[in-house]
This record gives structure tokens, sequence and C-alpha cells, in this order.
């Protein structure tokens, strides 16, 4: 069954048709041409579908894109501006943050929500006691805040290199929440 | 996939009145579980009722000093509250050792308590199962068994619950508020997911139609500590192989133990994940501890004596000294006041 919906990506209002069946995955590649996101084992289990929607990261492929009518979407292509890359993605220029790059959108889309979960005072599993949180994190936070983030490659090493050196670029106090 | 229609409720009474009367349908929260299924083909509604728009996402006091929290509350945005970190720390923990941050950004309270069991063959619409498709057979049964039951299995199924939440729901002792079309009820944790005897297609004591609305958790005494461990196959993004939540209080000092020797339990109140078809009320171990030295030996021969009862399948044999050693840990870390999450009369008191 069909169903009308907007979305915005990436800056622009798109309004199309879709399936109900769609996924938000689907919907990005195949309707709207943005081949950013990338469809690794399609069950949530990858993390190369990660897109920011209003901001917070989540796996596109596990997302019907009827549900996200008036949603508002960031994809890694999305995350520059006219002129400059996003810091994030110097970062992982600079590091050598991947090497197939097939991962590499999904992961810089999740790095990007992740600082900002972090600035925004959320714990992860192994964060110690019920204090603040907030950048810089030191390694043992970021892999475990990245682990929904699979890298084929191995390129680990480098992709918490990568984001560290992002969030020293922008370092920011955690906002009072 | 099979063709659905979709529709988004604007009201929780004329969703249930929607769902109840027709059993095609579903309701769809964060997604992560349903359109994983609905592409296994593990399940195929004609209508899909969307309830994330519904106004239940908020987290607020209750009279009595617990909390309640809405079933849309993101699983990101409940562990990350302040009255959840300071008061609930194993609520927090267990959230926060679940799937990954993308997941947890989508996934609602409701959702993970109704998630269904990731035994292998259950997604596998190829192989028979007694839950996908009753009386069709259980495949684990002389399949592969390391992730599956130790304790409360029956010959229909052996699988487990895969929640990390919901184990420490249970050792919170919280309560779903269940909207059907008689009204709003409350179940204890404890009650609402089944053991699956010979009706394992049911998970949860719910009726088709009926809406998640809240948890809730209880106050708990000032002094009560609670931690949540979890042990798995890789370090993180992983189902537990055996979890422990453990809700304590202590009759002495506040728990601290003296230089004279360790504290003396109070209420102990002990969840294992992992090893049964719901949250399993460690209620040998804790009846045991009540009132007795927190003292290495008395743990884990209270832990023993639990266990005694485990039947081990032919992969899983490791989860019965794992869940006696994990829970023992847990109980000693939290007796000694190494263990996280001690609330502070000073935590305990924000609004
Ligand atoms: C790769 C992967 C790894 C994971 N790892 C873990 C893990 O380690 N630990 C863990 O605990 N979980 C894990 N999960 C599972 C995840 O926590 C659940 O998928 C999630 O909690 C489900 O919530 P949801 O809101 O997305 O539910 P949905 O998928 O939207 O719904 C799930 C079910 O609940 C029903 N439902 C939802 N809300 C309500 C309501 N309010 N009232 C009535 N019915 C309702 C739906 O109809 C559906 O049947 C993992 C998932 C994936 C994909
Ligand atoms: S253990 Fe349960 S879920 Fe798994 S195949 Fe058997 S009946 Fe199905
Ligand atoms: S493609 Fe979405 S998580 Fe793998
Ligand atoms: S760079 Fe190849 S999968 Fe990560």
């Amino acid at each position: 069954m069909d169903a009308e919906i907007t979305l915005h990506v990436d800056g622009r209002e798109r309004t199309f048709t879709v399936d109900t069946r769609t996924t938000l995955l689907d919907a990005l590649r195949d309707r709207l041409g943005n081949t950013s996101p990338k469809k690794g084992c399609d069950h949530g289990q990858c993390g190369a579908c990660t897109v920011l929607v209003e901001g917070r990261r989540i796996n596109s492929c596990l997302a019907l894109a009827v549900a996200h009518d008036g949603a508002t979407l960031t994809t890694a292509a999305g995350l520059a501006d006219e002129t400059d890359l996003h810091p994030m993605q110097r970062a992982f220029l600079d590091q050598d943050g991947f090497q197939c790059g097939y991962c590499t959108p999904g992961q810089i889309c999740s790095a990007v929500g992740m600082l900002q979960e972090a600035n925004a005072g959320h714990p992860s599993a192994v964060s110690t006691g019920d204090g603040p949180t907030g950048t810089p994190l030191n390694d043992e936070e970021i892999r475990e805040r990245m682990s929904g983030n699979l890298c084929r490659c191995g390129a680990y090493v480098n992709i918490v290199a990568a984001i560290n050196q992002a969030q020293q670029a922008a370092p920011q106090v955690r906002q009072e929440s | 996939m099979k063709p659905f229609e979709f529709q988004r409720a604007t009201d929780p009474s004329e969703a249930v009145a929607t769902a109840t009367a027709d059993p095609g349908t579903r309701y769809l929260a964060g997604g992560t579980n349903l359109v994983d299924h609905l592409k296994l083909g593990i399940t195929a509604p004609e209508r899909l009722i969307d309830i994330t728009r519904l106004p239940l996402d908020g987290i607020e006091e209750l009279p009595d000093g617990g909390l309640r929290l809405g079933a849309m509350v993101r699983n990101s945005d409940l562990a990350a509250h302040p009255q959840v970190r300071s008061r609930y720390p194993v609520l927090s923990q267990a959230l926060l050792s679940g799937a990954s941050g993308q997941l947890r950004n989508a996934a609602t309270t409701g959702g993970n308590l109704l998630q269904r069991t990731r035994c292998v063959y259950f997604q596998d619409v190829t192989t028979p199962c007694n839950k996908r498709e009753p009386g069709s057979g259980c495949s684990a049964l002389g399949g592969y068994t390391r992730y599956h039951a130790i304790l409360g299995a029956s010959e229909h199924c052996l699988a487990v619950n895969p929640s990390d939440m919901s184990v420490a729901l249970a050792a919170l002792d919280a309560h779903v508020t269940v909207l059907g079309t008689d009204g709003e009820r409350s179940i204890p944790v404890t009650e609402f997911h089944r053991l699956p005897g010979d009706e394992p297609n049911r998970d949860t004591v719910l009726e088709h139609g009926d809406l998640i609305t809240a948890v809730e958790l209880p106050a708990l005494p000032a002094g009560t500590r609670s931690a949540y461990r979890k042990v798995r196959d890789r370090a993180s993004y992983a189902f537990a192989l055996v979890s422990v939540a453990a809700v304590v209080d202590f009759e002495d000092d506040g728990g601290a133990g003296t230089s004279a020797g360790p504290p003396t339990f109070g209420t102990v109140r002990l969840a294992l994940g992992g090893v049964a078809h719901k949250p399993w009320r460690a209620t040998v171990a804790e009846e045991a501890l009540r009132g007795a030295p927190a003292t290495e030996e008395n743990i884990r021969q209270a832990l023993e004596a639990e266990l005694a009862q485990a039947v081990p399948l032919h992969d899983n044999a490791f989860k019965i000294p794992m869940a006696r050693n994990t829970a023992t840990a847990v109980l000693r870390e939290l007796a000694t006041g190494s263990g996280t999450g001690t609330p502070t009369p000073e935590n305990r008191e924000q609004p």
C-alpha cells in the first residue's frame, strides 16, 4: 500500500510516494538517490546504515519511512557545508579511519551523534558513577559508544584516533540538562 | 514482506479499540524488533498502528516516591535520566549494556519489554519452531543450544528472553501498566513474562490489542544498592549469555561493612537473565540470604541452592557456574560497597 510522505534530507525537502513497507534506508538510497548510508546487514547488526534523525543517530534499515513522515534527516553526505568538510570527515581522512570505506558514512554519522549524546550527559556502559559525562571521552568510552558500528576491514584503531581528533578539534562542555 | 496498511495512533483508547477488533493489527514503536521480524517473515500483519506519537514519553515522580516511565520513552533517554541513574542504577546499567547507541535511540520501554527471543530457529522461518508456528516442533531440541535456557524450559521450547531491561525491572519489582478494552490494569513484571509450558507462542500474559502505557518503579528503602552485570561473547553489542540484576539493602550499618566483618543482608532481590524464558527471580537464593551475613561463602551457597534446579542442555552447561560466579561477584561487591550505584542521601532527595 502506498503513502505520500515528506522528508527533509540533508537540507532539501522531498515529498514522494512510498510503499508502506519501505525502510528509511531504501527510501534514501532507491527513491531519493542518496547512497551515502550503506546496506550492510539490513537487520540492525552492523551500523552501516546509520543516519541522524532530528540529530539522533539511528539504524535506517530498521526504521519505516512512513513512520518518519515529516522528519529531518542528515546523512554523512550532508554533514559538510559548502566549503569545508565536517571536522569528523576531516579527521577520518587525516587519521586513515577507513580502508574500503563501506562502513565509513555510518561510522561518521554515528560518531557525530555519539559526541552530541556525550555532551548532553548521556552515560555509557563503561561510565562510572552517576556524575556528568562529556567530551573529551577516553578511548574506552569511544569504543563502547561506537560498538554499534562494525568495520570488516578492522580500521578500528584509526577510527578511534579520528574521533579523538574530532573531539579535540571542537571541544565542548556539557550542557546542563 | 506482505503489504500492510499504516495508521498513526492519536489516542491510546482508540488504538486499543482498533487493534483489539482486528487480529491482523500490530503496534509499531521503535521498530527495531518488529521491522526485523517483518523482513524475516516471522510476522505478517495486515495493519500497523504507529504508537510513537502518543503522549506516553514522559518520566514522572509518583506520590509514593516511585517513578513512572512512559512506554514511549526511548531506551537511551531512560538510561540517561538523572533520577534513574541515581536511584535505580541497575536499570540504567541494564539498558546501557543492551544493543547499541543507535538501537537504544529508537527502542522504547514498551517495545523492549515485548522484544522476542533471539533463538536462531525462531528467526529462521525454514525451520520448525513451536513459538513461531505452534505444533511444528522445536528445532533447538537436539540442535545448537549455547544460547538457550537452563531454568524453567519445557519440552516445547528452550528459548530465553533476550531483554536486559526486563531483568532489571524484575529485580526492582516494577509493574507494567496496560490499557485494554476494559481499562487500565497493573501487572508485576515478574508475572508479565511467561514460562513456555505448552504454549511457547505466548511470551507474556498480554492479550491481543493490549497497549503498554507505562512501567512503574517502586520507591526503594534508604540505603538500597543495586547493580547489573552482563556476560557475553564479545565486549559490547551482543546478547547476554548470563546477566545478573541485584537490588539489596542491609540490616546494620548501611552496607559498608566493618572491620569486624561483612554487613548483614536485609532484603535481597536477585534476577538472572539469559537463563530462562522470562527474567528469573532467584527466590531460593533470596530467601537464603535474607538476614544472613554477606560472606562469600553464604552467597555462593545460596546461588548453588538456586541453581540446583537448573537443567543444562548439550551446549550450555557452562551457564550454571557462570550464573553462580557472576551473581556472587555482584552481591559481594554490593556488600563491600565496591560496586556501583550507592544512592546517597543527597541524590535520593533530588526533585
Ligand atoms: C542487533 C541488535 C542487538 C540487540 N541487542 C540487544 C541486547 O543486547 N539487549 C537487549 O535487551 N536488547 C537488544 N536488542 C533488542 C532491542 O532492545 C529491541 O529491539 C527493542 O528494545 C525493541 O523496542 P522497539 O520500541 O523498537 O519495539 P518494536 O520493534 O517497535 O516492537 C516490538 C514489539 O512490541 C510491540 N509493542 C511495542 N510497544 C508496545 C506497547 N507500548 N504496547 C504494546 N505492544 C507494544 C510491537 O507490536 C512488537 O510486537 C537488540 C536488537 C538488535 C537489532
Ligand atoms: S527453543 Fe523455542 S523459539 Fe527456539 S526453536 Fe524451540 S520452540 Fe522455537
Ligand atoms: S544495514 Fe542497518 S545496521 Fe546493518
Ligand atoms: S573500512 Fe571497510 S568496512 Fe570499515
